[in-house]
């Protein structure tokens, strides 16, 4: 099992979305939050004072597959998220111990 | 030609005017502001010069390009025939009985013209402080100040209504003295239906005391704009009886109060042109505002600490709420429903929009860019600056004051402020203090008698009718407005600091002070 962590710009979300559900992954939790690598801010001005916005909105997906599916998901969204642009996020990819179902224990791969 | 024709205009409509609503009104008209039939004789003397000229071309053109007018001439004919046949012939008493009838209906209907204007005006005047005020001063807070701000124009709403009932309103308006007035009408004696000619003799007085309490409770609100985000709720209370007291009552009174030494129709020494308030609410308040910020000092992490809007949403709503609001703040300062009022409110529209315009070309030569905040802060630097200037001035000029007062205030925002660093968090000595001074003088540029003889038939009122030295008159009055403002803050700043105290403890500005001086929260959007 692998967890994806993918940190994409809020305008690509949609697709990203469409294209994990055309190859057959129908759970994700989806956060919004801010932050920013290389892009850095932009500058706003109100009533003549500049303040330098750092912190940009981005949207985390985070997912949780069996590995046969990692390699087609990190593709999937490697596809519907590139803009060519800087500012367009990144992937992470970490191993995952154990998955458990709250409702009734199931266990493991079965669980995700 | 084009004058011509317009002053042309003016006296027919004028004189349909007065013969329907001002026969057998007695000659009491004499309020702050002088009425349409003041208006009226004045036009129709200097049409009269002109007509010899102009007189058939006017004529022709006018017939032709209104169809109104064409339709008011039988009127004023008839009515012109009917006066002529009465005084010719016997009067009987069954006539002069039902002319005494007509005279007490035609008295009757113009007050109640005037009243449901005057009454609509006030609550307009109200809308301007909550909500338009508290939402335009709501949204430039971050957004753990946003209910603090709100609630200190709320409060005054409460607050200056009481004080205005028990002495206010006599302070204000009571007696005849230069300074201030007395107690004669405390706690509202004599107030009441019947109208108090000094003032505006068609309405009620219940009416012009309720009206004029509006704009007692929108000034202190002004200032609440530069000690935001950190002046104490008990700070503020406090300070603000005491600045309705010790500033406002006697400038309102010297520019507007019968005897007052800067009023313009009531016996002043310097009369001061203020048709609305620029000195008595924009300057006071604005100068005030700005003894504050340097005497509370700035906001913790100033200028260093991003502190932007957290909803221009908000601020943009207030905007345009106050842009409504300012039509009874101005117009009903005609204090009836005539000429002049429409005269005023188109002014104010006018002077709203070339400021909105002002501001904003100059952001885009600044910044390339022109913003929201900059178009509805310019808006309003209009309607300040144009606010003494409203019922003396035609709308030509008012374009031009508007424009100025928008170009003025987006420097005095943007470059000023941050030459010497104050902080005054939302720009109410930048808006109301230089938007109130800069309107000020530039009425006694640009008042002129065609709009309102003040001063009498045929004298010139401002600088456009040769009448210079009235701008002089105003430098005086906006001179007194200035060190009043500057004594009586600084003053009752020291009274508050030294009692209640003024500002909030670093930790509850940091913490906001929606938490730390009322225990609650603008927004609970979390389940």
């Amino acid at each position: 099992m692998m967890k994806i962590e993918a940190i994409i710009q809020p305008s690509r979300f949609e697709s990203v979305k469409d294209a994990l559900l055309e190859i057959g992954i129908e759970g994700m939790t989806v956060t919004e939050v801010r932050g920013h690598g290389r892009q850095k801010g932009h500058t706003e001005v109100y009533r003549g004072r500049e303040y330098t916005v750092d912190l940009l909105p981005k949207v985390k997906l985070e997912l949780v597959l069996p590995d046969q599916l990692v390699n087609r998901a990190v593709d999937a969204i490697l596809k519907s998220a590139k803009t060519g642009k800087i500012g367009d996020g990144k992937i992470f990819l970490s191993r995952v111990e154990e998955a458990i179902r709250i409702r009734n224990e199931e266990r493991g791969e079965s669980a995700l | 030609m084009n004058r011509g024709q317009k002053n042309f205009k003016l006296r027919r409509t004028g004189s349909a005017a007065y013969n329907l609503a001002y026969t057998g009104v007695s000659s009491q008209l004499q309020t702050r502001m002088r009425t349409a039939k003041d208006a009226h004789s004045f036009a129709s003397e200097i049409s009269m010069k002109r007509m010899g000229i102009v007189c058939c071309s006017v004529l022709t053109l006018v017939l032709l390009a209104v169809p109104l007018l064409a339709q008011q001439s039988p009127a004023t004919a008839s009515a012109a025939t009917t006066s002529a046949s009465a005084s010719s012939s016997e009067v009987s008493p069954a006539v002069t009985d039902k002319l005494t009838q007509l005279e007490q209906k035609v008295t009757a209907a113009q007050s109640s013209a005037d009243n449901a204007w005057m009454l609509v005006s006030a609550a307009l005047v109200l809308m301007m402080t909550g909500p338009g005020l508290a939402l335009f001063y709501g949204g430039l807070v971050r957004q753990k100040n946003v209910l603090a701000i709100m609630m200190q124009s709320f409060a005054l709403m409460a607050l200056i209504t009481v004080l205005w009932a028990l002495v206010g309103y006599s302070l204000c308006f009571g007696g005849s003295g230069p300074f201030i007035g007395n107690f004669q009408m405390a706690l509202l004696r004599g107030v009441g239906a019947i109208p108090n000619a000094d003032y505006a003799a068609t309405i009620p007085q219940s009416t012009f005391m309720v009206y004029q309490l509006m704009f007692a409770i929108i000034t202190p609100a002004l200032i609440t704009g530069a000690t935001a985000e950190r002046m104490k709720f008990s700070g503020t209370v406090l300070f603000m009886i005491l600045w309705f007291l010790v500033v406002y009552a006697p400038m309102a009174h010297m520019v507007w109060g019968k005897g007052g030494f800067l009023n313009a129709s009531l016996g002043g020494r310097f009369p001061t042109l203020d048709f609305a308030g620029g000195t008595v609410v924009h300057v006071t308040s604005g100068v005030s505002a700005l003894v504050c910020a340097l005497y509370l000092g700035k906001r913790v992490g100033y200028p260093r600490q991003p502190m932007p809007p957290h909803s221009l949403v908000l601020s943009f709503t207030g905007a345009c709420l106050l842009w409504v609001g300012w039509f009874g703040f101005n117009a009903g300062s005609a204090l009836a429903s005539n000429g002049l009022a429409s005269s005023a409110f188109v002014a104010t529209h006018f002077g709203a929009a070339t400021a909105a315009i002002g501001w904003c070309v100059a952001e885009w030569f600044k910044n390339g860019r022109a913003s929201a905040l900059g178009a509805i802060s310019g808006a309003v630097a209009g309607l300040v600056a144009i606010t003494p200037a409203a019922g003396f001035v035609a709308p030509m000029p008012a374009l031009g004051i508007g424009f100025i007062a928008g170009l003025f205030c987006f420097w005095m925002v943007t470059k000023f402020k941050g030459i010497f660093g104050y902080d005054d968090a939302l720009d109410a000595f930048g808006v109301h203090g230089a938007g109130g001074t800069i309107g000020a003088l530039l009425t006694g540029v640009c008042a002129q008698a065609v709009i309102n003889p003040i001063f009498g038939d045929g004298k010139a009122v401002g600088g456009l009718d040769g009448h210079w030295g009235q701008v002089g008159n105003q430098l005086v009055g906006v001179l007194t407005a200035w060190v009043l403002a500057l004594v009586g803050t600084i003053i009752i700043l020291k009274v508050v600091d030294v009692t209640v105290g003024l500002r909030v403890t670093e930790e509850h500005e940091v913490e906001g002070l929606d938490i730390t001086q009322h225990g609650e929260e603008g927004y609970n959007l979390e389940v």
